[in-house]
């Protein structure tokens, strides 16, 4: 909140280091981290040299890189077989499962995707995406929102998608009737409140969302939000603490050791 | 018992490792002399701050090639920005001078912190758009080593825009601006225009009475939490060598050099050399030598322009224009209706100019209203006036969401926008005739949500010479001289 604030804990202000020498040493950027007890080796090697932590931001972009190459659009395929073919071949590739209308669940084998039956199912609407466990991120939202007629969407414990892909659902407005967003770690109850967009949602599973603050209350919000839908996720009860029980005798009666 | 107490301050004293002194037990406070001891000789060590009178460490250094007045989230945006795209790594020695280090009056953190893409002026929509995209991906832009990623808590949920029948042409016209052209390359806003019938029932919390149109951003709007990103700003701006010095800027010295332009006429150009840094409640100033000066001071930016000449002149000449940038001070009042709208609430502003948004999950609302020129408040301090809310800003909103007719303050706090009294548009760039000095200000209510790009604009100002990514030329100062208003209509 923007509130002022009093009493938050700041990063310390930091003076000039004095930077005189040829290898400044650049002091943590948390001050109270690096007298932290056990920092561990690699810590302490990056706060102390530059080549340490060039490498190590190095290695971190190269991560970040990883995951937007895998988000990169299909463009070509997304020409000559159309949208829901295109679609589908990058959730294939990402490894999750795809079904389109009037055939049978279709994962991506050990061959790879054969080109063969994309041409027969050019215009063939993808009904249902099962893209659990895959790193798809904002970026690679594009490409499944370009299936109109999608009715069962379910991104279980994927890593990249936040609130921000969530804002991005109403595209799927008219179609899409389940959703499950079960266990993925960036969505909190400030990405679920935009999918009041999803009018024809029928099912939605919100269980097991580390990042939601107060799951049960957020339940009962979403409930509110999206009446005509079945909402799965955390017992409302879950955040309320057990009030003092009254003491067994069993307790009362075990010996105290001395 | 002798013994044992010796053996025990020994232990104490070589526990200072390196330079553990056996000063044996003859002095008490054998620990405290020692740790005095180690830092004065490892002060001596390349890398720390020695001078043989007394400690400087607390000033600045004395020469930076580029000094950023102001440490609010549209300064370090520009230190940011200017380290990233230096050439080299190093290249560019940055010092950005802040006064207030608890940041308890700066506009940055007293902010509601929304963002939205719905302007009027494409440029406006344009510096949205890529602030959304950084603050999206920010944990890319500003991720150090080691340090865990930053939560900006952004809500998604989006501005909603109410028109009356006089302003619904206006919001057309402007909508039409905010939505991606065929012709233009450019990435647009995803806003939907609604009439009143499909916002009953869209949120059916809202009193649709004078409301003629309303228009709606889908994506990339909503709301964050300022400190965070603030905070974000600074660990990234220490990782890469930034220098914070907090102290006020009291002088600039500067040299003038008289010319003569092609039509005969004198100018005289001004370079700023040195900027004096008074540190707090002492009379102590540190002189920095300085290549480029940025004025990102927000509210107080008028004061230093003032110190750098700027608007020192007969009035009605380029050096009699002072920049229009003044602060004035803009209240937010929290409250608690426990039937008010749902989760799905966006940032709603009604045509009066009052607006509210969801704060938390609680039923907790934030909202306010900007006072017209007349009812200004006096903005010497920072003091809330809560029969302004009785007044002005809930009879508006109990108009609009019949909900709110109960609702109970819970608190409030006000801040300074830095407010272009000429246009209420930012100004960025140069200054015509002080050629050193670079001004990031007067956003007027809207510069958090367009500091990343704006960082940007005027780092690429720095180093190149002109603007490369969004051309922010109806921003410069010389439209205050040439009267060229860039006006801004949706300020809320």
């Amino acid at each position: 909140m923007a509130a002022p604030r009093a009493s938050l804990r700041l990063v310390a202000p930091v003076w000039n280091r004095g930077t005189s020498g040829i290898r400044g040493l650049s002091k943590a950027v948390d001050p109270e981290g690096s007298q932290r007890k056990g920092r561990t080796l690699l810590q302490f090697l990056t706060d102390h040299f530059y080549d340490v932590e060039a490498v190590r931001e190095y290695l971190l972009r190269k991560q970040v890189l990883k995951v937007q190459k895998k988000n990169r659009s299909f463009t070509y395929i997304e020409e000559r077989y159309g949208p829901y073919v295109a679609g589908a071949y990058f959730v294939l590739k990402q490894g999750g499962a795809v079904k389109f209308r009037d055939r049978e669940w279709m994962r991506a084998n050990e061959q790879g995707l054969s080109s063969l039956e994309f041409r027969k199912l050019q215009e063939v609407p993808v009904e249902a995406v099962d893209a659990s466990g895959c790193a798809i991120n904002y970026q690679g939202l594009d490409n499944l929102l370009a299936l109109k007629e999608l009715q069962s969407l379910s991104l279980q414990r994927c890593p990249h998608v936040d609130d921000w892909c969530l804002g991005r659902l109403y595209h799927l407005a008219d179609s899409l009737q389940e959703l499950s967003l079960a266990g993925c770690p960036r969505i909190s109850e400030r990405g679920l409140a935009c999918l009041h967009h999803l009018q024809n949602l029928r099912r939605l599973d919100i269980s097991d969302l580390p990042a939601v603050s107060n799951p049960g209350l957020t339940q009962i919000l979403v409930e509110e939000m999206l009446p005509h839908c079945e909402v799965l996720g955390a017992d409302w009860a879950q955040g309320l603490k057990v009030g003092p029980e009254e003491q067994s005798p069993d307790a009362a009666g075990s010996p105290i050791p001395a | 018992m002798l013994r044992r107490a010796l053996r025990l301050r020994l232990g104490q004293c070589l526990s200072g490792r390196g330079l553990g002194t056996y000063r044996g037990g003859s002095t008490l406070d054998c620990d405290g002399k020692v740790s005095k001891i180690k830092k004065k000789i490892q002060s001596i060590f390349p890398g720390r701050a020695w001078s043989p009178l007394y400690d400087t460490s607390h000033l600045p250094p004395e020469r930076s090639d580029v000094v950023i007045v102001g440490g609010g989230v549209l300064g370090l945006s520009v230190a940011y920005w200017l380290k990233r795209l230096e050439k080299q790594q190093g290249a560019i020695q940055v010092l950005v001078v802040e006064r207030d280090h608890t940041y308890a009056r700066a506009s940055t953190v007293l902010s509601v912190g929304g963002i939205r893409q719905q302007f009027s002026l494409p440029e406006n929509v344009q510096l949205s758009l890529f602030s959304a995209e950084f603050l999206r991906n920010i944990n890319e832009y500003l991720a150090v080593v080691d340090d865990p990623p930053l939560d900006l808590q952004f809500n998604p949920s989006g501005y909603l825009l109410l028109a009356s029948e006089e302003g619904a042409a206006i919001m057309e016209r402007n909508v039409k601006i905010q939505r991606p052209t065929h012709s233009s390359r450019q990435e647009g806003a995803k806003v939907c225009l609604m009439s009143p019938e499909q916002l009953q029932k869209k949120f059916p919390w809202i009193n649709t009475e004078g409301v003629a149109l309303a228009s709606y951003g889908l994506e990339n709007e909503g709301w964050f939490d300022p400190w965070c990103l603030l905070q974000g700003l600074r660990r990234k701006l220490q990782s890469m060598g930034v220098l914070f010095c907090q102290g006020e800027v009291t002088r600039f010295i500067s040299s003038s050099s008289h010319m003569e332009t092609a039509s005969g006429e004198q100018v005289t150009l001004k370079r700023i050399h040195e900027v004096h840094v008074k540190m707090d409640h002492s009379q102590e100033f540190q002189p920095v030598e300085c290549a480029l000066v940025v004025n990102a001071a927000g509210a107080w930016s008028g004061q230093i322009a003032e110190l750098a000449g700027i608007g020192t002149g007969p009035p009605g000449t380029m050096q009699g224009t002072k920049l229009p940038v003044e602060p004035r001070k803009r209240y937010v009042y929290l409250w608690h209706c426990p039937q008010g709208p749902g989760l799905e609430a966006p940032l709603v502003a009604d045509p009066s100019g009052a607006y509210f948004r969801r704060e938390g999950l609680g039923n907790n609302y934030l909202g306010s209203c900007s006072p017209t020129e007349e009812e200004e408040p006096d903005p010497g301090n920072l003091e809330v006036d809560y029969d302004f809310f009785q007044e002005k800003v809930w009879p508006r909103l109990a108009q609009r969401v019949p909900a709110f007719e109960t609702l109970k303050v819970r608190s409030a706090w006000a801040g300074y926008y830095d407010y272009n009294t000429f246009d209420q548009n930012g100004v960025v760039g140069p200054h015509p005739l002080v050629i050193n000095m670079y001004f990031a200000t007067g956003f007027s209510g809207h510069g958090l949500q367009q500091a990343p790009a704006v960082g940007r604009a005027v780092a690429e100002m720095m180093l190149e010479g002109h603007f490369q990514t969004i051309n922010l030329s109806p921003f410069l100062f010389g439209r205050f001289y040439f009267g060229e208003k860039a006006q801004e209509h949706c300020i809320l």
